[in-house]
Protein backbone atom coordinates (compact mmCIF):
# COMPACT_ATOMS: atom_id res chain seq x y z
CA UNK A 1 0.00 0.00 0.00
CA UNK A 2 3.00 2.50 1.16
CA UNK A 3 3.98 2.91 -2.54
CA UNK A 4 0.75 3.80 -4.31
CA UNK A 5 0.40 6.35 -1.67
CA UNK A 6 3.53 8.09 -2.95
CA UNK A 7 1.87 9.04 -6.05
CA UNK A 8 1.66 12.37 -6.76
CA UNK A 9 -1.17 14.15 -5.26
CA UNK A 10 -2.42 15.83 -8.46
CA UNK A 11 -2.53 12.42 -10.13
CA UNK A 12 -4.19 10.73 -6.92
CA UNK A 13 -6.86 13.11 -7.04
CA UNK A 14 -7.61 12.57 -10.43
CA UNK A 15 -7.89 8.63 -10.35
CA UNK A 16 -10.10 9.13 -6.79
CA UNK A 17 -12.54 11.70 -8.95
CA UNK A 18 -12.96 9.00 -11.45
CA UNK A 19 -13.38 6.01 -9.01
CA UNK A 20 -15.63 7.72 -6.47
CA UNK A 21 -17.76 9.19 -9.37
CA UNK A 22 -18.43 5.87 -10.82
CA UNK A 23 -18.88 3.98 -7.77
CA UNK A 24 -21.79 7.02 -6.91
CA UNK A 25 -19.80 7.93 -4.00
CA UNK A 26 -18.66 11.63 -5.08
CA UNK A 27 -19.31 13.57 -8.62
CA UNK A 28 -17.88 15.93 -9.79
CA UNK A 29 -21.02 18.05 -9.53
CA UNK A 30 -21.05 17.41 -5.84
CA UNK A 31 -17.33 18.63 -5.79
CA UNK A 32 -17.85 21.79 -7.47
CA UNK A 33 -20.83 22.30 -5.64
CA UNK A 34 -18.79 22.22 -2.45
CA UNK A 35 -16.08 24.86 -3.56
CA UNK A 36 -19.00 27.01 -4.21
CA UNK A 37 -20.73 26.90 -0.72
CA UNK A 38 -17.09 26.95 0.76
CA UNK A 39 -16.26 29.67 -1.38
CA UNK A 40 -19.42 32.20 0.13
CA UNK A 41 -17.62 32.06 3.48
CA UNK A 42 -15.08 34.54 3.78
CA UNK A 43 -13.90 36.92 7.20
CA UNK A 44 -16.37 39.04 5.67
CA UNK A 45 -18.87 37.13 7.84
CA UNK A 46 -17.14 37.76 11.00
CA UNK A 47 -16.29 40.86 10.68
CA UNK A 48 -20.29 41.25 10.48
CA UNK A 49 -20.89 40.08 13.65
CA UNK A 50 -17.83 41.64 15.30
CA UNK A 51 -19.38 45.11 13.86
CA UNK A 52 -22.43 44.25 15.25
CA UNK A 53 -21.16 43.32 18.47
CA UNK A 54 -19.67 47.15 18.80
CA UNK A 55 -22.80 48.73 18.35
CA UNK A 56 -25.41 45.94 19.62
CA UNK A 57 -24.68 45.04 23.76
CA UNK A 58 -27.31 42.32 23.60
CA UNK A 59 -25.51 40.47 20.61
CA UNK A 60 -22.33 40.92 22.03
CA UNK A 61 -23.66 38.71 25.19
CA UNK A 62 -25.24 36.52 23.05
CA UNK A 63 -22.18 36.36 20.62
CA UNK A 64 -19.73 35.28 23.77
CA UNK A 65 -22.03 33.24 25.57
CA UNK A 66 -23.32 31.22 22.01
CA UNK A 67 -21.02 31.84 19.47
CA UNK A 68 -23.50 30.03 17.26
CA UNK A 69 -26.65 31.16 17.85
CA UNK A 70 -25.13 34.98 17.06
CA UNK A 71 -23.67 33.78 13.58
CA UNK A 72 -27.15 32.19 12.77
CA UNK A 73 -29.08 34.96 13.60
CA UNK A 74 -26.53 36.75 11.39
CA UNK A 75 -28.15 34.61 8.90
CA UNK A 76 -25.11 32.58 8.51
CA UNK A 77 -25.72 28.69 8.95
CA UNK A 78 -23.78 26.20 11.22
CA UNK A 79 -25.90 23.38 10.16
CA UNK A 80 -23.58 20.27 10.37
CA UNK A 81 -20.70 22.25 11.57
CA UNK A 82 -18.69 22.37 15.03
CA UNK A 83 -19.87 24.49 17.00
CA UNK A 84 -18.19 28.71 17.26
CA UNK A 85 -16.70 29.75 20.65
CA UNK A 86 -16.39 33.41 20.64
CA UNK A 87 -13.20 34.61 22.91
CA UNK A 88 -13.67 38.60 23.87
CA UNK A 89 -10.51 41.14 24.02
CA UNK A 90 -10.74 43.58 27.00
CA UNK A 91 -8.27 45.64 28.41
CA UNK A 92 -6.76 43.79 30.21
CA UNK A 93 -6.79 40.50 28.53
CA UNK A 94 -5.71 39.47 24.44
CA UNK A 95 -6.75 36.28 23.10
CA UNK A 96 -4.67 34.38 20.25
CA UNK A 97 -6.34 31.29 18.60
CA UNK A 98 -4.19 28.65 17.47
CA UNK A 99 -4.75 24.73 16.63
CA UNK A 100 -1.35 23.17 17.50
CA UNK A 101 -2.67 19.81 16.66
CA UNK A 102 -3.41 20.33 12.82
CA UNK A 103 -5.42 23.48 11.71
CA UNK A 104 -8.97 23.40 13.29
CA UNK A 105 -10.58 27.05 12.32
CA UNK A 106 -13.99 28.31 12.83
CA UNK A 107 -14.49 28.20 8.51
CA UNK A 108 -17.86 29.08 8.70
CA UNK A 109 -17.14 32.77 9.64
CA UNK A 110 -14.09 33.16 8.35
CA UNK A 111 -13.42 31.00 5.20
CA UNK A 112 -10.57 28.79 5.08
CA UNK A 113 -7.17 29.19 7.06
CA UNK A 114 -5.08 31.32 6.15
CA UNK A 115 -1.58 29.98 4.47
CA UNK A 116 0.48 30.70 7.77
CA UNK A 117 -2.00 29.51 10.54
CA UNK A 118 -1.30 25.99 8.98
CA UNK A 119 2.53 26.23 9.33
CA UNK A 120 4.44 24.38 11.16
CA UNK A 121 5.87 27.68 12.80
CA UNK A 122 2.73 29.26 14.03
CA UNK A 123 1.40 26.64 15.52
CA UNK A 124 4.90 25.81 17.46
CA UNK A 125 5.19 29.66 18.50
CA UNK A 126 1.94 30.69 19.50
CA UNK A 127 2.09 28.53 22.52
CA UNK A 128 5.37 29.02 23.60
CA UNK A 129 5.96 32.72 22.18
CA UNK A 130 2.58 34.50 21.48
CA UNK A 131 4.14 37.88 22.12
CA UNK A 132 7.17 36.98 19.71
CA UNK A 133 4.80 35.80 17.34
CA UNK A 134 2.25 38.62 17.00
CA UNK A 135 4.96 41.16 16.90
CA UNK A 136 5.75 39.73 13.34
CA UNK A 137 2.55 41.27 12.47
CA UNK A 138 3.89 44.51 14.27
CA UNK A 139 1.21 44.13 16.86
CA UNK A 140 2.25 45.27 20.44
CA UNK A 141 0.53 44.77 23.54
CA UNK A 142 0.45 47.62 26.03
CA UNK A 143 1.50 46.95 29.27
CA UNK A 144 -0.68 44.79 31.99
CA UNK A 145 -2.68 43.31 29.22
CA UNK A 146 -2.85 39.23 29.52
CA UNK A 147 -2.40 37.14 26.68
CA UNK A 148 -4.33 34.00 26.77
CA UNK A 149 -3.79 31.48 23.37
CA UNK A 150 -6.30 29.21 22.99
CA UNK A 151 -5.44 25.94 21.53
CA UNK A 152 -8.11 24.35 19.40
CA UNK A 153 -8.02 20.88 20.10
CA UNK A 154 -11.58 19.34 20.15
CA UNK A 155 -14.92 20.03 18.96
CA UNK A 156 -15.58 23.73 19.22
CA UNK A 157 -13.71 26.46 16.66
CA UNK A 158 -12.71 29.59 18.05
CA UNK A 159 -12.79 33.67 16.44
CA UNK A 160 -12.14 36.36 18.28
CA UNK A 161 -13.92 39.51 19.24
CA UNK A 162 -11.66 42.41 18.99
CA UNK A 163 -11.89 45.42 21.38
CA UNK A 164 -13.47 48.42 18.96
CA UNK A 165 -10.85 51.13 18.30
CA UNK A 166 -10.93 54.48 19.63
CA UNK A 167 -11.78 57.06 16.41
CA UNK A 168 -15.19 55.12 15.12
CA UNK A 169 -18.03 56.68 16.98
CA UNK A 170 -21.15 57.04 15.59
CA UNK A 171 -19.50 54.96 12.70
CA UNK A 172 -21.94 52.51 11.26
CA UNK A 173 -22.12 48.71 11.20
CA UNK A 174 -20.73 48.70 7.60
CA UNK A 175 -18.31 51.09 8.18
CA UNK A 176 -17.00 49.35 11.22
CA UNK A 177 -17.11 45.65 9.61
CA UNK A 178 -14.74 47.31 6.59
CA UNK A 179 -11.94 47.64 9.82
CA UNK A 180 -12.45 43.91 10.80
CA UNK A 181 -9.54 41.64 9.35
CA UNK A 182 -9.00 37.80 8.95
CA UNK A 183 -5.87 38.30 11.74
CA UNK A 184 -7.77 40.79 14.29
CA UNK A 185 -10.86 37.41 14.69
CA UNK A 186 -7.51 35.41 15.00
CA UNK A 187 -5.54 37.25 17.09
CA UNK A 188 -2.50 38.00 15.53
CA UNK A 189 -3.07 41.82 14.64
CA UNK A 190 -5.95 44.68 16.36
CA UNK A 191 -8.34 46.21 14.26
CA UNK A 192 -7.01 49.81 13.19
CA UNK A 193 -9.48 53.16 12.32
CA UNK A 194 -7.30 53.97 9.90
CA UNK B 1 10.14 25.36 13.97
CA UNK B 2 10.41 28.84 15.64
CA UNK B 3 11.14 30.16 12.28
CA UNK B 4 9.46 33.65 10.94
CA UNK B 5 6.52 33.69 9.96
CA UNK B 6 5.37 33.74 6.21
CA UNK B 7 2.64 36.39 6.60
CA UNK B 8 1.70 36.56 3.01
CA UNK B 9 -1.67 35.29 2.10
CA UNK B 10 -1.46 32.54 -0.24
CA UNK B 11 -4.07 32.05 -3.02
CA UNK B 12 -5.33 27.96 -2.92
CA UNK B 13 -5.18 26.19 -6.32
CA UNK B 14 -8.09 24.14 -8.04
CA UNK B 15 -6.22 21.39 -6.54
CA UNK B 16 -6.54 22.61 -2.86
CA UNK B 17 -10.14 23.33 -3.45
CA UNK B 18 -10.89 19.89 -4.28
CA UNK B 19 -9.01 18.30 -1.96
CA UNK B 20 -10.99 20.26 0.46
CA UNK B 21 -14.28 19.59 -1.09
CA UNK B 22 -14.07 16.22 -1.30
CA UNK B 23 -13.25 15.58 2.15
CA UNK B 24 -16.45 17.59 3.04
CA UNK B 25 -18.24 15.24 0.35
CA UNK B 26 -16.69 12.06 1.70
CA UNK B 27 -17.87 13.23 5.27
CA UNK B 28 -21.39 14.56 4.57
CA UNK B 29 -21.55 10.86 3.09
CA UNK B 30 -20.25 9.08 6.50
CA UNK B 31 -17.69 7.73 4.56
CA UNK B 32 -14.66 9.46 6.40
CA UNK B 33 -14.40 11.84 9.39
CA UNK B 34 -12.30 14.49 10.03
CA UNK B 35 -10.72 12.73 12.73
CA UNK B 36 -9.48 9.88 10.37
CA UNK B 37 -8.26 12.44 8.23
CA UNK B 38 -6.58 13.98 10.75
CA UNK B 39 -4.98 10.24 12.19
CA UNK B 40 -4.23 10.04 8.59
CA UNK B 41 -2.10 12.39 8.08
CA UNK B 42 -0.50 12.02 11.42
CA UNK B 43 0.70 8.46 10.28
CA UNK B 44 2.21 10.19 7.00
CA UNK B 45 6.15 9.22 7.57
CA UNK B 46 8.35 12.24 8.95
CA UNK B 47 10.38 12.75 6.08
CA UNK B 48 7.50 12.63 3.43
CA UNK B 49 5.32 15.29 5.84
CA UNK B 50 7.70 17.90 5.61
CA UNK B 51 7.88 17.83 2.03
CA UNK B 52 4.54 17.18 1.33
CA UNK B 53 1.98 20.27 0.80
CA UNK B 54 -1.15 21.09 3.61
CA UNK B 55 -3.18 19.58 0.90
CA UNK B 56 -0.91 16.70 -0.41
CA UNK B 57 -1.24 15.58 3.06
CA UNK B 58 -4.78 15.58 2.75
CA UNK B 59 -5.27 13.88 -0.24
CA UNK B 60 -2.07 11.13 0.58
CA UNK B 61 -4.56 10.54 3.71
CA UNK B 62 -7.68 10.42 2.10
CA UNK B 63 -6.41 7.74 -0.16
CA UNK B 64 -5.30 5.59 3.01
CA UNK B 65 -8.31 5.73 5.09
CA UNK B 66 -10.60 4.92 2.23
CA UNK B 67 -8.13 1.83 0.69
CA UNK B 68 -8.63 0.98 4.95
CA UNK B 69 -11.96 0.67 4.48
CA UNK B 70 -12.39 -1.32 1.30
CA UNK B 71 -14.46 2.03 -0.36
CA UNK B 72 -11.55 1.70 -2.73
CA UNK B 73 -9.26 -1.10 -3.49
CA UNK B 74 -5.78 -0.69 -4.54
CA UNK B 75 -5.93 -2.71 -7.46
CA UNK B 76 -8.76 -0.25 -8.39
CA UNK B 77 -6.72 2.46 -7.58
CA UNK B 78 -3.91 1.07 -9.42
CA UNK B 79 -6.14 0.82 -12.85
CA UNK B 80 -7.55 4.01 -12.84
CA UNK B 81 -3.93 5.88 -12.32
CA UNK B 82 -3.30 4.29 -15.65
CA UNK B 83 -6.16 5.24 -17.30
CA UNK B 84 -4.68 8.71 -17.47
CA UNK C 1 -16.52 9.71 35.76
CA UNK C 2 -16.83 12.82 37.53
CA UNK C 3 -17.68 16.45 36.70
CA UNK C 4 -15.06 18.55 37.02
CA UNK C 5 -16.89 22.03 38.73
CA UNK C 6 -15.28 25.29 37.21
CA UNK C 7 -12.54 26.75 39.53
CA UNK C 8 -11.20 23.43 40.05
CA UNK C 9 -7.83 22.71 39.72
CA UNK C 10 -6.89 19.04 37.45
CA UNK C 11 -3.90 17.30 36.57
CA UNK C 12 -3.34 16.54 32.66
CA UNK C 13 -2.56 12.62 32.62
CA UNK C 14 0.91 12.27 32.14
CA UNK C 15 0.35 9.25 29.86
CA UNK C 16 1.36 8.41 26.63
CA UNK C 17 -0.98 6.02 24.85
CA UNK C 18 0.83 6.28 21.47
CA UNK C 19 3.85 4.72 22.70
CA UNK C 20 1.87 1.30 22.84
CA UNK C 21 0.44 1.67 19.66
CA UNK C 22 -1.90 3.42 16.90
CA UNK C 23 -3.33 5.96 18.66
CA UNK C 24 -4.95 9.44 17.77
CA UNK C 25 -5.07 11.76 20.57
CA UNK C 26 -5.83 15.38 20.62
CA UNK C 27 -4.15 15.92 24.27
CA UNK C 28 -1.45 18.07 23.28
CA UNK C 29 2.03 16.60 24.72
CA UNK C 30 3.31 20.32 26.37
CA UNK C 31 0.17 19.37 28.68
CA UNK C 32 1.04 15.86 29.70
CA UNK C 33 1.07 15.96 33.38
CA UNK C 34 0.38 19.26 33.77
CA UNK C 35 -1.79 21.30 36.45
CA UNK C 36 -4.37 23.51 35.02
CA UNK C 37 -7.96 24.78 35.78
CA UNK C 38 -11.13 24.39 34.81
CA UNK C 39 -13.21 27.34 33.35
CA UNK C 40 -16.15 25.18 31.86
CA UNK C 41 -17.40 22.27 31.10
CA UNK C 42 -18.11 22.70 26.93
CA UNK C 43 -20.61 19.86 26.23
CA UNK C 44 -20.42 16.27 25.16
CA UNK C 45 -18.74 15.08 22.41
CA UNK C 46 -18.32 11.60 20.58
CA UNK C 47 -14.35 10.64 22.22
CA UNK C 48 -12.24 11.60 18.60
CA UNK C 49 -9.49 8.31 19.88
CA UNK C 50 -12.64 6.21 18.77
CA UNK C 51 -13.89 8.61 16.26
CA UNK C 52 -10.30 8.63 14.14
CA UNK C 53 -10.27 4.19 14.04
CA UNK C 54 -13.95 4.36 12.78
CA UNK C 55 -14.81 2.49 16.10
CA UNK C 56 -17.62 3.57 17.91
CA UNK C 57 -17.44 6.10 19.88
CA UNK C 58 -18.74 7.53 23.41
CA UNK C 59 -19.89 10.91 24.08
CA UNK C 60 -17.52 11.96 26.35
CA UNK C 61 -17.32 15.69 28.97
CA UNK C 62 -15.15 18.24 26.78
CA UNK C 63 -13.86 21.39 29.48
CA UNK C 64 -12.16 24.51 29.19
CA UNK C 65 -9.28 24.40 30.64
CA UNK C 66 -6.51 27.17 31.75
CA UNK C 67 -3.30 26.70 32.06
CA UNK C 68 -0.42 28.97 33.35
CA UNK C 69 2.18 29.68 30.36
CA UNK C 70 4.99 30.39 31.64
CA UNK C 71 5.15 27.49 34.02
CA UNK C 72 4.26 25.25 30.71
CA UNK C 73 7.20 26.56 28.98
CA UNK C 74 9.50 27.86 31.45
CA UNK C 75 9.60 30.64 29.96
CA UNK C 76 6.77 33.69 28.95
CA UNK C 77 4.97 36.72 30.61
CA UNK C 78 3.36 35.99 34.27
CA UNK C 79 0.22 36.17 33.40
CA UNK C 80 -0.08 35.04 30.24
CA UNK C 81 -2.63 31.64 30.28
CA UNK C 82 -3.01 28.77 27.60
CA UNK C 83 -6.99 27.88 27.70
CA UNK C 84 -7.22 24.29 25.82
CA UNK C 85 -10.19 21.86 25.44
CA UNK C 86 -9.41 18.33 27.29
CA UNK C 87 -11.76 15.60 27.37
CA UNK C 88 -12.91 14.59 31.06
CA UNK C 89 -11.00 11.11 31.01
CA UNK C 90 -7.65 12.90 30.40
CA UNK C 91 -8.21 15.12 33.84
CA UNK C 92 -8.20 13.96 37.37
CA UNK C 93 -8.56 15.73 40.44
CA UNK C 94 -5.09 17.49 41.66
Amino acid sequence: MSTILETDGERLLAALGVLLAEKGIASPAEIAERIAITDQASPAQGARMVARAWTDPAFRTLMVEDGTRAAEAMGISLRGMPPLGVLENTPDLHNLVVCTLCSCYPRAVLGYPPFWYKSAAYRARAVRDPRGLIAEWGTVLADGVRVRVVDSTADYRWMVLPMRPAGTEGWSEQLLAGIVREGDMIGVTVPQAT
Amino acid sequence: MCAPIDTEPHVLSEFDKRVDALRAVLSLKGLMTVDELRRGIEEIPEDEYHRLSYYQRWIRSITAILMRKGVITEAELSAALERR
Amino acid sequence: MAAFAPGTTVRVKDDWPESRGPAHIRTPHYLRGMHGRVVRRLGAFANPEDLAFARPAERRSLYHVAFDQPAVWQEGRAGDELLVELFEHWLEPA
